[in-house]
């Protein structure tokens, strides 16, 4: 509860804290914790067996959960598990409360990879970073594996024994002083269960607070339709988007589906040569903004002043700017989104403009928000809640989730309310999370929090279809769900959350035969009929709110800062995630640090270091000091290009002090300056340069791709698809000798680049599928990181203020028909074989790494230590069993997942038949949202890759070397709004109108309005 | 006086006396202990930076992705050039019948012998599992499994284990006839037991005399090749890559001559303070370093014309990746280190020239000294240069030698004196019989520009 708690011992040696005494309070308490951080024993090998024959009888139909003590003789296999084979259960995982689909892989019992579920809406069979990622959450050695009751070992009895007179307190008064705090919850039992909570003691207050929220959006929707609605796209139908600062590839609830929807507009073809457009008016670089056809750098203190302008525009019917002409030209084929970070009015704004285009019930749809209580401001709740922990109104306060303590907002000060709300006697915090983080330490009672993979729950989506969660393996730790929380609350202990779920959906299938009803759910992992139905919606009557200009007025000269969630590590509750920390920042390169971010102007005017341009993998950055309303952190500064002059991004998420060995104390902490009134943007910064200096771990540094005149990703605006249409060098070989022959399968892929949002869920499914080590920031700052598949991120056009792109191209290894690191391997570790694929045969490899050094994409990753060492305990439970796990000194590579080919040839063998297309999907192809990756046998002349392959527009990277890469890749191409008709931009025209580069326009009636709404540079002008 | 290949007055009994003395009765001095004390403990430098290198893993190197080749391959290819220089003498001279190289060819033979044991040891310490270095060999196993011949690195470990065992047994044979007159002189048992052990009986007879006249001709015969081998398939590690910077097939001719040129060198830097420490400028006198300046300043020319064909190339070539790397290596990172190169190999060799810097043993000294810089430079900058950016530009990195990469670089430095240092005591430095030989050729010629030049 507190740092300076009287410490209490029980023995000398516990006072000494020695690693005996250690030892025996590890052995003592929880019944398997200490056996799942050791090696697994065959006692806790049988346990997991049988609770792998519990699940597979889920499967199967029996629905029981054996209890976690009886073991069962592994004896006589259960019907449907044959050990090498994995078996797939459909679930769903959460992020800010929000469900996606998933199917996970289990091998024996142990959950090892996660898939997307076809049949969610919100998945379609693809996943994002995190929930690829969450696989290793599961087996996190620094998960909180116990209660822990004022910093001592407990447990849950200890816990219920303790509550129980309390909360025979609360019901005598009725709940007064009881408070209950959790983050956003879709789960239609949990939210049931609280209700009954509410009911039991009506004075009970439930606050909610989710640092990454829709707030925004819900006022937004309530300033335009006078109700809270949650907008549900529909970008498959639209042809021309305009988003307001919105990140719709990435940061939304459904955006694994956006972004699939938003393709499916953007796939050209020989045949097929139309593609959507895309306006992105944003301040901090995106992927989203990546994708622009027309992207303009915002600072956010102008976007109001945008959307007023293109609101006007439409509603006047006056197309002054590119963007207002497409979206009139398109009635009922256009949408405008605006980002959560933005003001109500925004949101207000776009929901009018879609009302007024006529796209509202075919690009975008409205519905009842899924989660709980959405009309609450998670802002104003959480400030009550401090306020009143201030005030001495509570006296017990019930966490369900979230670490307030960390991301709540700064002028709250939550962390210090609570401890002294902890200090004083008779309070009582309890918190319910998967780690002992920063709230936990200030509580008196921390809870364990199961992992989704290990407890039953259920979660809405995005647009309300509801999934059964259910686990994949018995708890490893003493964890429980926030449901068998709630059901202790309420004193239905006895209830296991699996009953509480299944009563809880009994009650509303009424058409009987439920164990079938449930079966089909569980297996689908789709709750049928539960997708909200379309609401109508009518503009509220008050204009008032929204006709208005602006109320903000744009800082005249200060600096602005922007914070938004991080990409990987997000609001920080995937900063215990080290394959997240490590993950190379979508656009920055960045690995395990966050940074302020800003464009090259802005830090020429801070004198700092050119940190965008440095040589290699580790950039001294200089460190700068941001001083808000008193409150100042200390962040690197970096350059990242398109960025808005005089403004600076911060992701949060970062400099946590207690996230475990990989998450404490890695970046600095963005939310001590986010403050209640400033949730996104803050005008008035000063910034200072420390003089300091900090190394940063950066994967690619050199990002623009004109200086060394090459062109790695092709590029073209659309309307000159033939430039890009026959590549200057062929992909066939000059060699005198004849090429081999490939009788059977014929391995190969294509990489659609125009198609790929950069969105790295390839990465990481890649290293969760083929076991691939961490290696921190130490060795990722050495260039030794070991992603097989990387994400290249280039920039076009010249001026590094306002870029084109950057354009991404992912690249595994080339399977180069004329491999160069064959030739030169001394021992034959790397080897083509009769399917065309270039082996790596680990236990040959000396480790001379003359291959490497031979690759011109430098696709291999060698272990220059023992990185695999760090796979202990209950991470060894994880591994892929069907993937070597590589020992120091040998050099490793994409293998085009040859496991899951192994597997299919099998299959095959036994049926006597060919591999069919489809069936072998690597797992950077299936993880990925807009299908940009095809892989299948180039023999077959039916199957996609094959049939995408005799594109005209096909070309290998690098095939002038004569490598004859088996990867290939189609360009990447634009759909610039001057290109309609074939005409070329013409900067010339523009710079009549507006003398400064940046600020170009097209034509301009109105200097002013269309000078803000008009875009700068096209994107791919530069090829 | 520089025609002097031995200084006129010496007798067979005034040679023999003059280097089995410097191994049979002068004392241990307090430079050569203290000497030895250095390099001593940078000899246990090195194998403590090899302990943990082994125990821990390559990882404790500079090198990453993409400069996956560092230190290691940069000294190896820089002690494996210095080692040119014996065999070179020995049997390239001998072959040539230049009378000149004897005074010079045993010590030099042991710097090369040296230096090739220096230089194994870095091909085997980069391996990622060193311990299983000998799949490189073709040993018969159950696998079936022979080396993969089209990889240079195969070729590279035939090259470089002949030429170490030929020129082991090429020195070790030239030994003979010193060794027996070593277990004669000795006056020590433990002296007359071991040399007489190594003299291999030999009794100074004349069959002995013809035998090993034959054989050491035609050891000189089959080590002559090796001499361009050796460095040709070294240069071929790299110009058989397709790297911008490595892909360029004036490599095998400019690796050996670079390889003579720092050679040559590391010969000059041994001699000249030897000559002058063990008071042998009789024996090593301004003719031989006035030879082996000629060599320097020609060789030194072949390595200047080898820079200039590989820019010119890279600039007829047209390729962007090729001109790319030339232009990155003059004047991105790494261009300090190509102009210091430069500086060392070309511009300052061009001294020699002139005859007043051949023959003074100090200028001589230094730039022997500049060029042995040089010349690792230029490794370091073939290497590191054309690794550190290639195709991809986000591939690019770049490579900073670690306190690991330094320990090992100088410990093997270290070694090497070590060994020099302990030859130079134990066994004669300079061929006494060959010098005998020279002085009977010497005495029989008319030489009258001897007996006038001498005083």
């Amino acid at each position: 509860m507190s740092d300076d708690r009287m410490k209490l011992w029980r023995s000398m040696d516990e006072l000494a804290q020695t690693p005996a005494f250690e030892e025996m309070l590890h052995r003592e308490f929880p019944s398997a914790a200490s056996e799942w951080t050791d090696e697994p024993s065959r006692r806790s090998f049988l346990k997991l067996m049988a609770g792998s024959i519990a699940l597979a009888g889920i499967a199967g139909g029996g629905c029981t959960r054996t209890p976690d003590e009886k073991i069962v003789p592994y004896v006589i296999p259960p019907e449907q598990l044959v050990p090498g084979r994995p078996l797939y259960f459909a679930t769903a995982q959460t992020r800010g409360g929000f469900a996606r689909g998933i199917l996970v892989e289990s091998h024996e019992g142990r959950p090892t990879k996660i898939e997307g579920n076809p049949d969610h809406p919100a998945s379609l069979g693809a996943t994002d970073v995190h929930a690829q990622a969450s696989i290793l959450d599961l087996y996190d050695p620094d998960r909180s594996q116990t209660v822990m009751h004022g910093g001592e070992v407990a447990d849950w009895n200890a816990f219920l024994a303790a509550m129980a007179p309390v909360l025979a307190e609360h019901r005598r008064r009725q709940g007064e002083g009881l408070r209950l705090l959790t983050r956003t919850i879709t789960s239609p039992t949990l939210i049931a269960q609280i209700r009954r909570f509410l009911d039991v003691y009506p004075k009970v207050r439930w606050h909610q607070w989710e640092p990454i929220n829709c707030d925004n959006a819900h006022a937004g929707a309530n300033l335009a339709f006078g109700q809270v609605v949650r907008p549900v796209y529909r970008f498959d139908r639209a042809k021309v988007i305009v988003s307001l600062d919105d990140n719709f590839l990435f940061d939304h609830p459904g955006s694994i589906r956006y972004a699939r929807d938003f393709i499916s507009g953007r796939r050209v073809r020989r045949d097929r040569r139309e593609m959507n457009r895309l306006y992105v008016f944003e301040t901090t670089p995106t992927i989203t903004g990546a994708m622009a056809d027309h992207r303009r750098r915002v600072r956010p203190s102008e976007i109001e002043r945008v959307a007023h302008d293109l609101a006007a525009a439409v509603a006047s019917g006056n197309a002054s700017s590119p963007a207002a002409t497409d979206l009139l030209g398109h009635r009922g084929a256009g949408l405008v989104v605006a980002g959560e970070s933005q003001p109500p009015v925004v949101h207000a704004l776009a929901l009018r403009m879609n009302v007024a285009l006529g796209n509202v019930g075919s690009t975008v749809v409205f519905v009842d928000p899924p989660e709980a209580e959405a009309q609450v401001n998670h802002v104003e709740s959480v400030r009550d809640l401090a306020a009143d922990l201030k005030g001495g109104a509570v006296r017990t306060l019930i966490m369900i989730g979230g670490n307030p303590a960390y991301d709540a907002p700064a002028d709250l000060e939550f962390g210090a309310a609570l401890k002294k709300f902890s200090d004083t006697a008779g309070n009582r915090a309890i918190h319910l999370a998967s780690h002992d983080d920063e709230t936990s330490f200030l509580c008196e009672w921390h809870l364990p929090l199961a992992h989704d993979l290990e407890s039953w729950g259920d979660a809405r989506a995005f647009d309300g279809t509801a999934s059964v969660i259910q686990p994949l393996i018995a708890p490893l730790y003493a964890g429980r769900s926030a449901i068998e929380l709630m059901s202790m609350l309420l004193g239905e202990g006895a209830t296991s959350s699996y009953d509480t779920i299944r009563n809880h959906w009994r009650d509303r299938d009424q058409a009987g035969a439920f164990d079938a009803w449930w079966e089909a759910c569980l297996r689908d992992g789709v709750i049928p009929e539960t997708t909200s139905k379309p609401k109508q919606v009518s503009l509220s009557s008050s204009q008032a709110s929204t006709a208005t200009e602006p109320t903000s007025v744009p800082a005249s000269n200060g600096v602005e800062i922007v914070f938004r969630a991080d990409p990987h590590v997000w609001d920080g509750q995937f900063a215990t995630n080290a394959w997240l920390q490590e993950l190379p920042q979508q656009l920055t390169k960045l690995s395990w640090d966050n940074a302020a971010l800003m464009s090259p102007r802005t830090a020429a005017r801070f004198e700092l270091i050119d940190v965008g341009n440095a040589p290699g993998n580790d950039v001294e950055s200089s460190i700068i000091e941001i001083t808000i309303d008193g409150r100042s952190i200390e962040a690197p500064a970096w350059i990242l290009p398109g960025h808005p002059d005089d403004a600076i991004t911060l992701h949060l998420g970062r400099g946590r002090t207690r996230a475990g060995r990989v998450g404490s104390k890695v970046g600095f902490n963005a939310c001590a300056l986010r403050t209640s009134e400033h949730q996104w943007h803050v005008s008035a910064a000063q910034i200072r340069k420390t003089g300091r200096t900090m190394a940063l771990a950066c994967t690619q540094s050199h990002q623009m791709m004109d200086p060394h005149g090459r062109d790695p990703v092709h590029v073209a605006p659309i309307a000159r698809y033939d430039s890009v249409a026959a590549p200057k060098r062929k992909n066939v070989s000059l060699s005198l000798y004849p090429q081999y022959p490939y009788e059977h399968n014929k391995w190969g892929m294509l990489i659609d680049t125009n198609t790929c949002i950069g969105c790295n869920a390839c990465v990481i499914a890649c290293q969760a599928e083929n076991n691939i080590p961490v290696v921190g920031k130490d060795q990722v700052s050495r260039g030794r990181e070991m992603h097989w598949l990387r994400v290249d991120a280039y920039f076009g056009g010249d001026d590094a203020n306002d870029p084109a792109g950057p354009y991404f191209q992912p690249l595994p290894c080339m399977h180069c028909e004329t491999a160069p690191c064959e030739v030169v391997c001394p021992v034959e570790a790397t080897v083509h074989d009769e399917e065309g694929i270039n082996n790596m045969v680990y236990n040959r490899c000396i480790g001379t790494r003359y291959c490497s050094n031979n690759c011109p994409y430098k696709v291999r990753h060698f272990n220059f230590f023992h990185y695999t060492k760090q796979i202990e305990g209950p991470l060894k439970l994880m591994m892929n069993p069907d993937v070597t796990v590589r020992y120091r000194g040998v050099m490793e590579k994409c293998t085009y997942c040859i496991q899951r080919i192994n597997l299919a040839r099998i299959d095959a063998k036994r049926e006597d038949r060919a591999i069919g297309d489809g069936e072998v999907v690597t797992a950077c192809a299936q993880a990925c949202p807009t299908q940009a990756i095809f892989f299948g046998n180039l023999n077959d002349s039916a199957a996609a890759v094959t049939k995408l392959k005799s594109e005209p527009t096909n070309y290998g990277l690098l095939d002038e070397l004569q490598t004859q890469p088996r990867t290939t890749y189609l360009p990447r191409f634009t759909n610039p709004h001057d290109a309609d008709g074939a005409k070329e931009p013409n900067p010339a025209r523009a710079e009549e109108c507006h003398p400064e580069r940046t600020r170009e326009g097209s034509a301009c009636p109105n200097p002013d309005a269309s000078e803000r709404l008009s875009m700068t540079r096209p994107a791919g002008e530069t090829s | 006086m520089t025609d002097q290949v031995i200084q006129p007055g010496h007798t067979f009994a005034t040679v023999t006396d003059k280097i089995a003395s410097i191994v049979l009765t002068r004392p241990i001095g307090r430079g050569w202990l203290v000497l030895v004390v250095i390099t001593g403990f940078l000899t246990i430098m090195l194998s403590t930076a090899v302990g943990y290198l082994l125990a821990v893993g390559v990882g404790i190197w500079g090198v990453d992705v993409p400069v996956a080749w560092g230190f290691a391959i940069v000294n190896f290819v820089w002690w494996i050039g210095i080692g040119h220089a014996g065999t070179f003498i020995s049997a390239f001279l001998l072959l040539l019948r230049q009378d000149w190289r004897t005074s010079i060819n045993r010590f030099a033979e042991a710097m090369t012998l040296f230096a090739v044991a220096c230089a194994g040891l870095f091909p085997l310490l980069h391996l990622g599992r060193p311990w299983f270095f000998y799949w490189l060999f073709p040993y018969p196993n159950t696998m079936k499994l022979w080396p993969q011949w089209r990889s240079p690195l195969v070729w590279d470990v035939f090259a470089v284990s002949t030429y170490a065992t030929v020129s082991l047994i090429f020195w070790y044979v030239g030994l003979i006839p010193d060794l027996a007159t070593l277990r004669d002189r000795s006056r020590h048992r433990v002296g007359r037991v071991v040399y007489g052990i190594l003299a291999m009986g030999w009794r100074n007879s004349a069959r002995h005399w013809h035998r090993y006249q034959m054989a050491y001709l035609l050891l000189a015969g089959l080590a002559a090749p090796l001499v361009v081998s050796v460095h040709s398939i070294v240069g071929m590690d790299f110009a058989s890559a397709q790297l911008p910077g490595w892909h360029s097939t004036i490599f095998p001719p400019y690796f050996v001559a670079g390889a003579i040129f720092s050679g040559f060198a590391m010969v000059m830097t041994l001699a000249i303070p030897l000559r002058a420490v063990y008071g042998l400028k009789d024996f090593i006198t301004a003719r031989h370093l006035d030879n082996c300046a000629k060599l320097m300043l020609v060789t030194g020319l072949i390595v200047a014309y080898g820079y200039s064909s590989e820019i010119f190339l890279a600039w007829l070539s047209g390729n962007e990746f090729e001109w790319y790397m030339t232009t990155n290596r003059m004047g991105g990172a790494y261009g300090p280190a190509f102009w210091a190169l430069i500086l060392c190999n070309v511009v300052i060799p061009q001294s020699l020239w002139f005859k007043r810097v051949r023959v003074n043993p100090k200028t001589l000294w230094i730039v022997s000294l500049v060029i042995n810089v040089g010349m690792w430079l230029e490794r370091y900058v073939i290497v590191i240069t054309s690794l550190h950016r290639d195709f991809l530009p986000s591939s690019w990195g770049m490579y900073y030698p670690t306190i690991w990469d330094w320990a090992t670089f100088i410990g093997t430095l270290g070694f090497f004196l070590l060994c020099v240092l302990l030859f130079i005591r134990v066994l004669p430095a300079i061929s006494i019989f060959e010098m005998r030989e020279l002085v009977h050729e010497t005495s029989l010629a008319p030489a009258p520009a001897a007996a006038e030049g001498g005083k």
